[in-house]
């Protein structure tokens, strides 16, 4: 291991790293400490100047409460449920069978169109924005979730065939020669012999999309407005807009709309780290 | 020869043909959906993108053909090279965030009781959004009552206005920017370190590398492919900030804060007006930027794939 393990060092070593960690930690998480103390101190304290002395009182439920019962975040809480849930399935559901087709099969032009999925994958948001609003304009899926859900469909697809398609070429190919001789349709062999090896792929990628979906903005702002169809990332600015000054329902505000990806990451770590390692790092 | 019964059956003529037949369609069918999606999302509005700059358009009436007077206009435009002299410094600095996530990364390769949770917390900030990560930065800085002020003002410095202060916004919110993207870079070390041959690190002890050298010279090329991800990933993080400009400054103050990408937005799609044609010929150039980095990670890719 390196560095040099701490059990091997002095005693002193040992104890000072220790102690070293939680301050470390408290430092590099110093601007959400401050926010999670926001969320927690009543209205009155920040009137008073109180901004970082000892709240005078612990008015979590009541902050907490008003987030929820006193604005549209349910609303825009549900919308990215809606928006996140069939975006992770869909993208899933084409990138299996397009990393099944690039990773299983020989054929002109494979490595050209995983070259397009990756390219496709990197290039900046802005070159598609106009188009791609033009298009969701056109179908009439202008400020509908399913607008919103086709385009981060089709986008994150890009992603997940590179991370599908690297998987499966990883697999043992003997497996699907082996269920060729037998004479298996290779619909069967992608359903009944692939698919089943690809369950942590598939748990990677959906972790890891749930997250990017649910933190998108950008689109969220180009393919939406207001709370019937737009996701809590951009919820989060009418809130604040409500509830200008309130510190401590704003921060309350970010709490809960940040809240869901970290549930996912502390739930789903392994393969969370899986997915953003692209495969490559064991 | 256990295969001979399977080879008869599969070498029926019928079966055979069938079976070609199926070898070379199957991998199309499988394609066809994932590639169509991708093609009218992704791939047809780049070369839409390039058609629309050269329009003067407001996005509802008639377009009208104007050449390249938008790119044109860019020449001349002091928000736009504002807004590529930002991406530049974004750019550059945000690579800082893979020698400091390699340095949290060794600080926290041990085995202690209780690192398992010092990681997944030291993580954290990349699984929180963008937006927010923009919040809890705005109040952290903020003038009034902002803890780094009064972190300042406690060892005696003077407050300072980072974000309504041109000359230090783009720096603030590429700070705000590094928290996560330095977590990010810190776990994909942390797994690089993980599989790190104890075998060579024995060897390099043996031969009396310590420290720094045992890092350069063991440790770091076996970090290869965790540091050529770290490279892809903040690079396009760097050239695709958006969130964070917008939610920090909204580009200010008076546009110093602004990139191209979110000047893009701005033109396209703001109140300052609807120009499709302006908007769409700065993403043209952001895409060309973006371009040759894609063009190095693909060439690297291929390299791999034909295994020199």
């Amino acid at each position: 291991m390196f560095p040099t393990p701490v059990e091997r060092q002095s005693r002193a070593w040992r104890l000072g790293y220790q102690a070293l960690l939680p301050l470390a930690l408290i430092a590099w998480l110093l601007p959400l400490i401050a926010v999670a103390i926001f969320s927690i101190r009543p209205a009155g304290d920040f009137a008073a100047g109180n901004y970082w002395g000892w709240p005078s009182s612990f008015d979590f439920i009541t902050n907490y409460g008003l987030v929820f019962t006193g604005s549209d975040m349910p609303k825009y809480l549900l919308n990215s449920v809606l928006i996140t849930v069939p975006t992770v399935l869909g993208a899933i559901a084409l990138s299996s069978m397009t990393g099944f087709a690039l990773g299983v099969y020989r054929f002109r032009g494979n490595l050209w169109i995983f070259f397009m999925f990756v390219a496709g994958n990197f290039v900046p948001f802005q070159i598609l924005m106009v188009p791609v609003r033009e298009l969701t304009l056109g179908l009439g899926l202008y400020d509908t979730k399913l607008g919103l859900v086709l385009f981060h469909i089709a986008f994150q697809t890009g992603f997940c065939t590179l991370f599908m398609r690297n998987f499966i070429r990883a697999l043992p190919y003997e497996l699907i020669e082996a269920a060729r001789v037998e004479g298996i349709s290779e619909l069967r062999i992608f359903w009944y012999v692939v698919l089943p090896l690809m369950k942590p792929a598939l748990a990677a990628l959906a972790v890891l999309i749930f997250t990017f979906i649910w933190n998108d903005y950008f689109w969220a702002i180009v393919l939406t407005q207001g709370p019937d169809s737009q996701p809590v990332t951009a919820g989060i600015t009418s809130f604040n807009a409500q509830y200008r000054a309130a510190y401590n329902l704003m921060s309350a505000g970010s709490i809960v709309a940040a809240l869901p990806p970290v549930a996912m990451f502390f739930l789903m770590q392994k393969h969370f780290i899986a997915g953003l390692t692209l495969g490559a790092v064991k | 020869m256990p295969e001979a019964p399977y080879m008869d059956r599969a070498l029926t003529p019928r079966r055979a043909g069938w079976r070609r037949r199926q070898m070379s369609l199957a991998p199309w069918l499988f394609l066809a959906p994932g590639v169509l999606f991708f093609a009218l999302y992704v791939i047809l509005p780049i070369f839409q993108s390039f058609n629309i700059s050269l329009y003067d358009w407001d996005g509802l009436g008639e377009a009208r053909f104007v050449g390249a007077a938008n790119y044109a206009e860019l020449w001349d435009d002091d928000a736009f090279y504002v807004s590529l002299r930002n991406n530049i410094i974004w750019l550059v600095l945000y690579l800082l965030a893979i020698p400091a996530g390699l340095f949290i990364a060794l600080f926290l390769n041990q085995t202690v009781t209780g690192i398992r949770i010092y990681k997944s917390l030291f993580f954290f900030p990349f699984v929180i959004s963008q937006v927010v990560v923009g919040l809890v930065f705005t109040w952290f800085y903020d003038p009034s009552f902002g803890l780094l002020n009064r972190i300042v003002e406690f060892l005696g410095g003077n407050p300072v206005n980072v974000l309504g202060d041109e000359r230090y916004v783009t720096y603030g919110i590429i700070a705000a920017g590094l928290w996560p993207q330095t977590a990010y870079c810190m776990i994909l070390y942390l797994t690089g370190l993980n599989a790190v041959s104890p075998d060579q690190i024995e060897a390099g002890r043996l031969d009396g590398a310590k420290g720094w050298r045992m890092l350069w010279h063991v440790i770091l090329p076996q970090l290869r492919p965790a540091t050529f991800i770290a490279f892809v990933v903040t690079i396009i993080g760097a050239l695709r900030s958006f969130d964070l400009i917008s939610i920090m400054t909204n580009g200010g103050p008076f546009g110093e804060s602004r990139v191209l990408s979110f000047y893009m937005f701005e033109v396209a799609l703001s109140e300052y007006g609807f120009r499709m044609g302006y908007g769409a010929a700065i993403a043209v150039v952001l895409f060309f930027i973006m371009l040759i980095f894609i063009a190095v990670f693909l060439w690297k890719m291929y390299r791999d794939e034909r295994g020199y």
